[in-house]
């Protein structure tokens, strides 16, 4: 990784959201703290984690979806959490994001041309037969038939959709995309062709994805990279390869192992389970937040917060973590 | 098997008459649920998995109608019966839990009451011990200070707790039969490998059967003993669980299967089964997956094939595995 360049670093990436309480004692969701990440060129980094972990939230703050409440963001060496709207502008069509539920994502009194044409109108491409080329040219590339040029998206299935979401994004030539759940609303059968064309696509532009995704499987078939969030926190950060076969974190491992397989031969009775539901945002446990859950939480996890070791290629948080005889 | 079946159902069809036509949404399909065994049924949207369900349940709103086939709940014929009967059957002999349990809880009532009106209606009991049963019937499914949860609120409890509330609100009056759709579906993984573990052994305990309705092949490796899979409302392949993934015969299967990215193997590109799931008011003339299937031959574009006999407790719809025994006569 040591050769490769940075498109994306945020340092001490803070996001929370106000939710009342009184003037003294505000109460607020903390979705995101204090984050360190890095987004080398030309990869795919997975963000994976439960409900509520924050990463959706990250995924939003990097590209300015939402407005970060402290840290710093550099975009190619750029710090842009601090720039004026119209500086960032210019940055904005760098970085797009395809959203999870492509029955909300698409505006249902546009037509695919508009959908598809409306990023690029924006950003100054006015000659109608260039645009009609160039969208003809996109619906192409993700595989939607160019004679549905001028339907609705209700005339689509959810998978179609979903590429269309995909062709939008990929208008303007963008360096990184966020895909939010692009295909937890697909079926099984479409999933597999939405996660090739976004393979293929990668390859052809030189893409780099902030893949969010719960689907652990998923995530090691298009992940070149995995950082698991627990509550607004980075548990694990490593090569997918590495991080599957060792996880470090307590955690990474009992997602791991929680992943319902698909072959009955891999039935255990004794697999270990994780207790106990997600601690609340609002108030998240101190020390090490992952403590409450945690079966080999020992005392100064509950006090101190874990800063990161690195071990190897990998960086983890936690102040005993498993596997480390690697 | 059929002997000891708690439920039979034999050749049911459930079509929907709607103004652009009539859907065959099930179109004969026959399953049958063993005493304390969990059956799956898996497939993906559209392919009549739910709407199955939901005929059992007597559940089928206007346009949709049982047009044939029996369902038998312990050897009594289920099918035709009056709302007022039906009611008494419904969370008492066989009930259902669905996929998102925010919007099947009431908002504006505690949850134990909730629970606690289903012994009310069902069992000859005071409120006093329906009550009772209730908080014990919370602990059972694992949820924590059960007293202070009576009186919670649904929006007040995690979506975890709130599907631990509908399994034991589903389960309290102990069914011969539980109906799950996709109790999993809307869950994280680690409260998902929870939720699963419990009605396993719900099911044990109380020799309730399950029918697990799910698109998730994982889930179903990991509980059922038998499986159906289904696509555009007919079974293509049926087998015990082991034997299913093992001697997978049926093309979509094979398809449904190869499609999921695993977690043991690295692969660059994923196996796709081309097209879309065919439009039910237009299915092909001959096989229903016909469309999509690789090694189809002409005569699957003609002809519709049964339901062969291919092993042992083993069924395929596919002409490939023809043979003398059928399991369905159509």
């Amino acid at each position: 990784m040591g050769n490769k360049n940075v498109l994306v670093e945020a340092k001490h990436l803070v996001k929370e959201f106000p939710i009342g309480g009184s003037k003294k004692n505000p109460q607020v969701v903390h979705a995101v703290s204090d984050v360190n990440l890095t987004i080398y060129e030309g990869e795919t980094l997975a963000l994976v984690g439960e409900s509520g972990c924050g990463k959706s939230t990250l995924g939003r703050v990097l590209i300015r979806l939402l407005a970060a409440t402290s840290g710093e963001i550099y975009f190619e060496g750029e710090e842009i959490a601090g720039l004026k709207e119209s500086e960032f502008a210019a940055r904005r069509r760098q970085m797009q994001i395809i959203f999870q539920d492509p029955y909300a994502s698409l505006n249902p009194r546009m037509s695919v041309k508009e959908i598809i044409a409306e990023p690029l109108i924006t950003y100054g491409l006015k000659d109608k037969t260039q645009l009609e080329a160039k969208v003809k040219e996109l619906m192409r590339k993700v595989g939607i038939p160019e004679e549905f040029y001028n339907r609705y998206p209700h005339q689509f299935s959810g998978g179609q959709r979903q590429r269309i979401g995909i062709a939008r994004a990929i208008a303007l030539n963008p360096k990184l995309i966020i895909c939010d759940e692009p295909v937890s609303a697909l079926d099984v059968s479409i999933q597999s062709q939405v996660l090739n064309l976004l393979k293929d696509l990668q390859e052809e532009f030189k893409l780099t994805y902030l893949f969010i995704s719960h689907d652990l499987s998923v995530v090691k078939f298009i992940a070149d990279r995995v950082c698991v969030m627990f509550l607004g926190n980075i548990c694990e950060i490593g090569d997918t390869e590495s991080l599957y076969e060792k996880p470090l974190h307590p955690y990474t491992r009992f997602l791991l192992h929680a992943i319902p397989k698909a072959d009955p031969k891999l039935r255990s009775e004794e697999k270990e389970l994780l207790s106990g539901e997600i601690p609340s945002p609002v108030n998240p446990p101190s020390g090490c937040r992952f403590h409450t859950r945690c079966p080999y939480v020992q005392e100064v996890c509950m006090t101190v917060k874990p800063g990161g070791i690195m071990v190897g290629e990998r960086q983890v948080f936690c102040h005993f973590p498993l596997n480390m005889e690697i | 098997m059929s002997e000891s079946a708690v439920l039979n159902i034999r050749n049911l069809k459930s079509h929907f008459f709607t103004a652009k036509g009539e859907i065959p949404a099930v179109d004969g399909v026959s399953i049958q649920v063993p005493a304390g065994k969990i059956i799956g049924i898996v497939g993906e949207s559209g392919c009549g998995k739910s709407m199955t369900a939901m005929s059992v349940m007597g559940l089928l709103r206007h346009p949709g109608k049982v047009v044939d086939g029996t369902i038998l709940l312990a050897d009594r014929d289920i099918t035709h019966l009056k709302p007022k009967e039906l009611a008494k059957v419904r969370g008492n002999e066989i009930s259902m839990i669905f996929q998102e349990p925010m919007t099947s809880l009431n908002p504006v009532y505690p949850v134990g009451r909730q629970v606690q009106e289903a012994i009310l209606l069902h069992q000859n009991v005071g409120k006093e011990e329906a009550k009772r049963r209730v908080i014990e019937m919370f602990r059972e499914v694992g949820i924590p200070e059960p007293e202070k949860r009576y009186r919670s609120y649904p929006h007040q409890l995690s979506g975890g707790l709130r599907q631990r509330v509908m399994i034991g609100m589903a389960m309290v009056c102990k069914p011969k039969v539980l109906i799950a759709d996709e109790p999993t579906t809307a869950l994280d993984v680690t409260i998902e490998a929870q939720i699963l573990r419990l009605m396993k052994r719900l099911c044990e305990e109380q020799g309730t059967s399950i029918i697990l309705i799910t698109h998730n092949m994982g889930v179903v490796a990991e509980i059922c003993d038998y499986v159906y899979v289904m696509y555009a409302g007919k079974v293509m392949e049926q087998a015990e669980t082991f034997d299913l993934f093992e001697n997978t015969r049926h093309p979509y299967t094979q398809g449904l299967l190869k499609s999921i990215p695993r977690l043991d193997e690295k692969a660059d590109r994923l196996y796709t089964i081309e097209g879309v799931v065919p439009n039910l008011l237009h299915l092909p003339k001959g096989c229903n997956f016909c469309t999509r299937c690789e090694p189809a031959k002409e005569r699957c574009y003609q002809e519709k094939p049964c339901l062969y006999e291919t092993g042992s407790g083993h069924g395929t719809r596919c002409f490939q595995y023809e043979s003398e025994v059928r399991i369905d006569g159509q």
